[in-house]
């Protein structure tokens, strides 16, 4: 048994969402990323942006991924372990593409926004119109590039429109402080401002959130 | 064949086979209970070699029963050391890039002083007055060796169970001197049930005729049937429901039929009888009633009115929690709780439950998972440490 000869770490491509996430974060920031995967954005967010960062995720594999990497991260879930972190720990909570996964996504936003100064959340649009399409024409669970499981096998059990997103927000208290919209590669500009066209518009948003005082 | 064992002498061997100091001569170990302890001896082993930089120190820490022979060929059981599959050159803890140090703990029967070592102050074995020991304890007495050996902060702190408290409490006695901690299937305090099970194998032990108070040597005697009794009701805790159906399940030992008595007629039976007759030959009753208590007596936040985040407030060492999803001695709620606290004090810690049926003792053991997720965060921290 020989382990202990493990190849150094190099830097790998990044999501371009993810890169969209990291734009939208300080250097030396404290930053959690929930639902990290395998520490991509914790790993480029340590090279290029010096930040002191932290990771939660779901996956034994992803976890061994990450702790390899010299990330810290511990294995847990969203849902089970926001509630332990202290309020304020953290300049920055991030959760890419994993709210619509969660069983209690509202409870999940108002951990973020206690935890962290700022909580940065993105998510599959349900309300783009391939989407939309699917279910009005062919009267079946839509199955896009960016949400590509069948109905019965998808992890997505709450799916969000951008608009529901919004309301949810509103109704938290929560404020935006950035919304990007985006397709399915990050591709940015759809819809502009106009909140309605990009909700037909974009496969994903990404907020930038703060606790409204 | 158990007749022939003797602490002291396996003591003596051990010591001999091995390395040992002496410390505590001029300034002796002021321990918990209020005793002070020198001189007294540590029996250590080490393997590799000290870098240039004296960066490179792992320091294991042995479970209740283990001792400082972690790999290599034990001189007195001439069995493998207690963590082989990880420890050596080119393992996970690679001796050749690492200098591994495994210290037999305070209170043990390995070399290191304990309950079977004379006391000078009468000439016989101390028995029941040598003074009961923690946990904080053997890592001060560790700390005094790490001094012995000009070894100033170590590069990680690492151990199951047991060891697993003491890597915890390096990190929460010895910050500065604690650049990683690895605690693995441990607990920040004794829990009541493993409490419970310590007493039953204590009771054992001096409910043995053999056992005269503690003080077996002077009546040439040992309480071998208690502490094989002890072994046996721990072993079974140090496995699982579905490793022992695995194992052994109801199959009969060496016979078709049942016997309609009290021999050992199922496998489990016999394969408990043979690690209790085995264990009274390598270890001392007195030892393990020590050692048991310091383990009960762990609570590291003790002090702190159970607020186990406020051990931890700014510290800088790196930890990496393990635990096993079939262990219920240590359970992974017993590690959360330590990483709740350690995410509470805004600690670097990574933790990873390990889905295996092999129970507490899984960690001594063949666990492929685990194996990479110690390899990964020990490379991790080397390179931040600078070793390449």
């Amino acid at each position: 048994m020989n382990v202990a000869a493990a190849p150094p770490a190099r830097p790998r491509a990044v999501r371009v969402d993810l890169l969209l996430i990291a734009d939208m974060i300080g250097a030396n920031a404290r930053v959690l990323d929930v639902g990290c995967g395998d520490g991509a954005l914790l790993e480029h967010l340590a090279r290029t942006k010096a930040v002191d960062g932290r990771g939660i995720e779901l996956s034994q594999g992803d976890v061994k991924e990450c702790v390899s990497r010299g990330l810290a991260v511990i294995q847990g879930d969203a849902d089970e372990d926001l509630a332990d972190y202290p309020s304020g720990a953290f300049d920055y909570v991030v959760l890419s593409q994993t709210l619509q996964a969660t069983r209690n996504p509202r409870r999940v936003l108002e951990e973020m926004v206690r935890i962290g100064a700022r909580a940065i959340v993105s998510f599959p649009n349900y309300g783009h119109w391939r989407v939309r399409w699917q279910l009005l024409l062919r009267g079946r669970m839509p199955e896009t590039d960016i949400l590509p499981e069948r109905w019965h096998e998808s992890p997505n059990i709450h799916p969000c429109t951008i608009r529901d997103f919004i309301a949810l927000c509103d109704e938290l208290g929560i404020a935006i402080e950035r919304q990007i919209f985006a397709d399915r590669k990050g591709r940015t500009s759809l819809g502009g401002a106009n909140r309605r066209l990009a909700n037909l518009l974009a496969e994903q948003g990404l907020f930038a959130l703060r606790r409204a005082r | 064949m158990s007749e022939a064992f003797n602490p002291l002498v396996a003591s003596e061997r051990a010591r001999k086979a091995g390395q040992y100091a002496v410390l505590g001569a001029e300034r002796p170990l002021k321990l918990d209970c209020g005793a002070e302890l020198g001189p007294f001896t540590i029996a250590y082993q080490t393997y590799g070699r000290l870098n240039a930089a004296g960066s490179n120190v792992v320091l294991a820490c042995h479970a209740l029963t283990g001792d400082q022979y972690v790999a290599g060929t034990h001189p007195v059981t001439g069995k493998p050391g207690w963590w082989e599959l990880v420890v050596g050159p080119g393992r996970i803890i690679d001796t050749e890039r690492y200098f591994v140090i495994c210290a037999n703990v305070l209170g043990g029967c390995m070399g290191t002083t304990g309950p079977a070592e004379v006391d000078p102050a009468t000439g016989k074995p101390f028995g029941l007055s040598f003074p009961v020991i923690t946990v904080t304890d053997m890592v001060r007495a560790q700390a005094m060796l790490l001094d012995y050996l000009g070894i100033g902060d170590v590069f990680c702190v690492i151990g199951g169970s047991m060891g697993g408290m003491q890597a915890l409490q390096w990190a929460a006695t010895f910050p500065e001197r604690t650049f990683a901690a690895v605690p693995i299937a441990a607990a920040a305090r004794h829990s009541a049930q493993n409490i419970a099970f310590h007493e039953v194998g204590r009771q054992a032990i001096m409910a043995d005729r053999d056992w005269h108070g503690g003080d077996y040597f002077s009546h040439g005697t040992r309480p071998h049937k208690g502490l094989a009794v002890a072994r046996m009701a721990a072993h079974i805790t140090y496995l699982s429901e579905q490793a022992l159906r695995r194992k052994f399940g109801r199959r009969l030992q060496d016979r078709s039929n049942l016997s309609y008595g009290f021999d050992a007629d199922f496998q489990v039976e016999s394969y408990l009888r043979h690690q209790g007759s085995t264990f009274v030959d390598r270890f001392d009753a007195n030892s393990y009633l020590y050692i048991t208590r310091a383990m009960d007596y762990f609570d590291l936040a003790a002090d702190k009115g159970g607020r186990l985040a406020e051990v931890f407030t700014g510290i800088k060492t790196r930890f990496c929690l393990i635990s096993f999803t079939s262990d219920w001695l240590f359970p992974t709620a017993d590690s959360r709780e330590i990483v709740h606290a350690l995410n509470a004090a805004a600690a670097k810690v990574s933790f990873v439950e390990i889905v295996t049926d092999k129970g507490h003792d899984a960690f001594l053991l063949d666990e492929p998972e685990f194996h990479g997720t110690l390899t990964g965060f020990l490379n991790g921290a080397a390179r931040e440490r600078g070793l390449g």
